[in-house]
């Protein structure tokens, strides 16, 4: 049997807002347990809620960067449960009339191609507190200092037909809500969690298989493989001639498994209905203008840009504007060097393999846009070659010549030496010596026919590069030595 | 001296003729000897009455001459007060001291009153009767066989019992215009949003209110005063200029239009009461006002609508009460259900349960349309038959109470019979109105009270009228016997 996965995502984003959702508490993560809990936030009796208008408006730019409708008529709810690291024993979130509505984001797929995927609602509610219950046996600590702090609850459409396009998908949100500047992305911190729903169904069926919902994952390779095991736990059980049932499920990366927590007939009735401490909240047009006046160009509208301004693909273009640091980076390297293409290929393959390298990112780039601009100049003008590039690139990497200046690949060139060798006579010279070197090859080489002698000019040209030691132009090199040979 | 209103002793304090520690020490003395026999107090805080009422005489020393400087008063206990048990009269929060003021308690202490304690209470506010409290039931001054109505019941009796001359109180669906009619006191309840709900633990989010009780509409004045104005702390406060109440208690009532709505004359209704709240109309002819007939057409959808949201709205707010941060945790709690059934179980009484039960249930999926949904609906018919009535009327007056005060226990077993008690108070909650009860005369020695109701912020027509007739009665100014 052919199956066809379907996935939904919920993606909870800590907004990053200066203080708390309904308090005046900070927000601020790491902090000693319960030092940022005022007395709204540990529920105090006789306290109530105040409602923070910047977590409102970071909810309004997110709106508006997914094209979304902004609920003009925002009613907060009560999701009443008991748990003890949820103080009131009511989540304030909302229910009915959520600040965001029906919106759309696009993901590039692996092949290039353009997908879009419905956000059916966004939703602001306060988050609970944290259970700790590692570090007290027999015993639960709580800390409320995450009580209250805003998030926006992401609702995606079931689009997503694989966990690859969810994890697209992930990243595609992560990237917007860093360029709105509303969450801090910090997925290890759970600044950015995702439950994800998965079902099957047979290739071709319209209606949805049941569902399965996979909670609080938190890093795109847990989502990725979350799904995936998920995926085949479920057609592994329907092909045996089982059901699957509706129900929660945690993904435990230890086993790649994914277990049962609790099946919807477990499932709390969380009697919402309307806060009365809160009052409905009214946004008018004024209030959506002013908010779409700060919102920064967006990913779609920056791959356009590059596109046209700089004459990128469409998949480096993407690529590029996947995140607003490297975007920005990007464009600067551009700034200084002024070939597009170049820097887009620096940037997406050496400085690419490089993060990848130091286990680092784009917020923390181990070589500044002025380094590497500077070097790509040097590559521009000739002064160095492609190859020599990469060496200076991990001598920056080691800090070298950052004692003597900002460790520019001027100085790195100067120091090792490195200009390359431009001037003929130098060059012939290396030739010559290579070439008396190599007597026997030469002979060969007159000797072969036009179609062997391809391959053998590459030997003479990596012999003459490694004389020089990488610095002599290629070019020029290729250009001398053909008309050596021929002689 | 503890026959004084508020404004007499404001005026004694001006003129020197006492301070307000020999007052307080005065009302401390008196509540000693006569509380035991009405219960109206769950805390008497002596220590901070002295140091309060001390501060409060340097302030006039140095020159201060505010209306409630130095004045004694006591709140009912669900006001939060800072190091202070504050109980709501359940055992849940028997060991609570709250860590911070109410609004209602720091507006009042700056402006220089005394807190003499923390008043009684049914349970949460929940009840009509200060039979509920985990304290013991209030007796009604009048006859201490009977009910002081609830539920800012110790408020009430310790006001009526000449303990001290006012004190605040909390409104949901009469908790202070039915025991003010119960025990012959003046009680208001503002509009909603009038006054601050920042640290008085809640009941029905949406009907609770905080208000003044005193014997005359003058001295309720003077403590709403205090009380009224905009908490950024309270979202659902109103940020509306709070006028001189004192200053319109003079005006003419010539020309005032007076509703007497038709559907408060039907069955329930004692018939004595009926003719004290027409001897009272009579009584504000003669000053000028004229009488207009007005319907409320939906007033007999009330209680079965109070009695959906109220409860639903308190089965959230109480669900604060868990065991897990402050008050009452049960004994050796096997795991956490354990610990959230018996704490929430032993540490509420009947009463309560049962509202959040119900509560819950009409919140519950499946029950919430036809519940909680239709009450909200019911909710804006009301309020629009007072739009409808207000246009033709200045004040809305009628029986504050169906009944006199009754016999403690007469109503335990039928729940019922006391929630009909609020038929005639539960519609300014319902519509967000401001409300009072007035002195109106007396059956079989059990005070009856009349109440006024008057569009939004026009607290002030309320206590003009009221001022204006207690001018010409004499009802407020009587005493139960042996107080």
């Amino acid at each position: 049997m052919q199956w066809e996965v379907v996935i939904g995502l919920e993606i909870h984003t800590q907004l990053t807002t200066q203080s708390k959702i309904f308090s005046g508490s900070a927000t601020t993560f790491g902090s000693e347990p319960n030092t940022q809990a005022s007395l709204v936030d540990l529920g105090m009796p006789g306290t109530l809620p105040v409602l923070n208008k910047e977590a409102v408006q970071m909810a309004v730019k997110f709106g508006l960067a997914i094209d979304a409708e902004i609920g003009q008529h925002n009613v907060f709810a009560r999701k009443n449960y008991f748990y003890p690291d949820l103080p009131k024993g009511y989540q304030i979130s909302q229910m009915e009339l959520p600040i965001v509505g029906k919106g759309h984001l696009d993901i590039t797929l692996e092949d290039g191609t353009i997908k879009r995927i419905g956000v059916t609602r966004a939703h602001l509610e306060e988050d609970a507190g944290k259970s700790l219950h590692e570090d007290y046996s027999g015993m639960t600590g709580i800390d409320l200092n995450r009580a209250g702090t805003p998030l926006l609850e992401i609702v995606s459409e079931p689009d997503m037909r694989s966990a690859k396009e969810a994890v697209a998908y992930v990243k595609a949100m992560h990237a917007l809500v860093r360029y709105l500047g509303i969450c801090d992305g910090n997925m290890a911190e759970g600044s950015l969690r995702c439950d994800c729903n998965v079902s099957i169904r047979p290739k071709g069926q319209v209606e949805f298989g049941t569902r399965c919902e996979i909670k609080n994952v938190n890093s795109f390779r847990f989502i990725e493989k979350a799904i995936n095991s998920e995926i085949q736990r479920q057609i592994d059980l329907i092909e045996d001639g089982g059901k699957v049932i509706q129900q929660t499920r945690l993904y435990d990366p230890n086993t790649n498994e994914t277990r049962a927590m609790r099946s919807k007939e477990e499932a709390n009735d969380y009697r919402y209905f309307p806060d009365p401490d809160l009052l409905p909240v009214i946004i008018e047009d004024s209030f959506l203008e002013q908010t779409r006046a700060t919102l920064p160009e967006l990913p779609p509208q920056k791959r356009e840009r590059f596109q046209s301004q700089f004459g990128l693909s469409l998949y480096d273009a993407s690529v590029l504007a996947s995140s607003r640091e490297q975007a920005e980076y990007f464009e600067q390297v551009v700034g200084i060097v002024g070939d597009a293409k170049l820097a887009a290929n620096w940037v997406m393959v050496e400085l690419g393999s490089l993060l990848n390298k130091t286990n680092s990112d784009m917020t923390k780039p181990p070589i500044s846009a002025e380094q590497l601009g500077g070097m790509l100049l040097r590559i521009v003008d000739k002064t160095i070659s492609g190859k020599i590039a990469k060496e200076i690139l991990e001598a920056m990497l080691a800090g070298e010549c950052v004692e003597i200046g900002i460790g520019s690949a001027d100085e790195i060139i100067e120091q090792r030496g490195l200009k390359q060798v431009t001037d003929s006579g130098a060059i012939e010279s290396i030739l010559d010596d290579m070439l008396a070197a190599n007597a026997e090859q030469v002979e060969q080489y007159r000797a072969a026919d036009e179609a062997k002698r391809g391959k053998m000019f590459g030997f003479f040209v990596g012999q003459a590069m490694k004389a020089s030691r990488g610095k002599a132009n290629p070019g020029q090199v290729n250009e001398l030595l053909k008309r050596k040979l021929e002689g | 001296m503890h026959q004084m209103t508020l404004a007499e002793i404001a005026r004694g304090l001006a003129d020197k003729k006492f301070s307000s520690e020999e007052l307080t020490r005065t009302l401390l003395a008196r509540i000693a000897q006569l509380d035991p026999q009405v219960n109206s107090f769950i805390s008497v805080t002596e220590d901070l009455a002295i140091t309060q009422a001390q501060a409060a005489d340097a302030r006039r020393a140095a020159g201060e001459n505010g209306a409630l400087l130095g004045a004694p008063l006591a709140h009912k206990d669900l006001f939060c007060t800072k190091g202070i048990r504050t109980s709501c009269a359940s055992k849940m929060l028997d060991n609570f001291k709250a860590p911070y003021d109410a609004t209602v308690v720091a507006k009042l202490a700056a402006a220089g009153t005394v807190t003499l304690g923390k008043t009684n209470m049914d349970e949460f506010a929940m009840g009509s009767a200060n039979e509920s409290s985990h304290y013991g039931a209030v007796k009604n001054p009048w006859n201490l066989e009977h009910v002081p109505g609830g539920s800012s019941g110790g408020s009430a009796a310790a006001v009526a019992a000449r303990l001290l001359p006012a004190a605040t109180g909390t409104d949901t669906g009469g908790s202070i215009r039915q025991p003010a009619a119960l025990t012959n006191l003046t009680g208001l309840k503002p509009t909603y949003g009038r006054v601050s709900r920042w640290g008085m633990i809640a009941y029905a989010s949406s009907l609770d209110q905080a208000g003044p009780m005193a014997r005359t509409a003058e001295d309720c004045a003077l403590l709403l005063q205090g009380m009224a104005g905009f908490d950024i702390n309270d979202s659902t406060s109103i940020d509306e200029p709070v006028p001189d109440y004192s200053a319109s208690l003079n005006d003419s009532l010539q020309g005032l239009r007076i509703g007497v709505p038709k559907e408060y004359f039907s069955a329930g209704l004692d018939p004595r009461i009926a003719d004290l709240v027409m001897a009272s109309v009579e009584e504000l002819k003669k000053l000028g006002a004229v009488v207009n007939e007005v319907s409320l057409p939906n007033l007999q959808h009330a209680i079965p609508a109070y009695y959906v949201i109220a409860p639903a709205e308190a089965s959230s707010n109480l669900s604060r009460f868990d065991g897990v941060r402050f008050g009452y945790r049960c004994e050796d709690p096997k795991d956490l259900t354990d610990l959230y059934k018996r704490s929430r179980g032993e540490g509420f009484g009947p009463e309560v349960q049962r509202r959040i039960m119900v509560g819950a249930y009409a919140l519950s999926a499946g029950y919430y349309d036809a519940y909680y949904l239709q009450a909200q609906k019911i909710r804006r018919l009301i309020k629009n038959d007072f739009m409808n009535a207000f246009k033709d009327v200045d004040v809305i007056l009628g029986p504050t109470t169906p009944n006199p005060a009754w016999k403690i226990g007469a109503k335990n077993a039928d729940p019922i019979s006391a929630y009909l008690e609020d038929f005639y108070t539960i519609t300014a909650n319902l519509a967000g109105l401001p409300g009072l009860s007035m002195p109106a005369g007396f059956a079989d020695g059990l005070p009856v009270g009349v109440q006024l109701l008057a569009p939004y912020f026009e607290e002030g027509r309320l206590l003009n009228v009221a001022h204006q007739y207690q001018l010409v009665t004499d009802w407020h100014t009587r005493s139960p016997a042996g107080f």
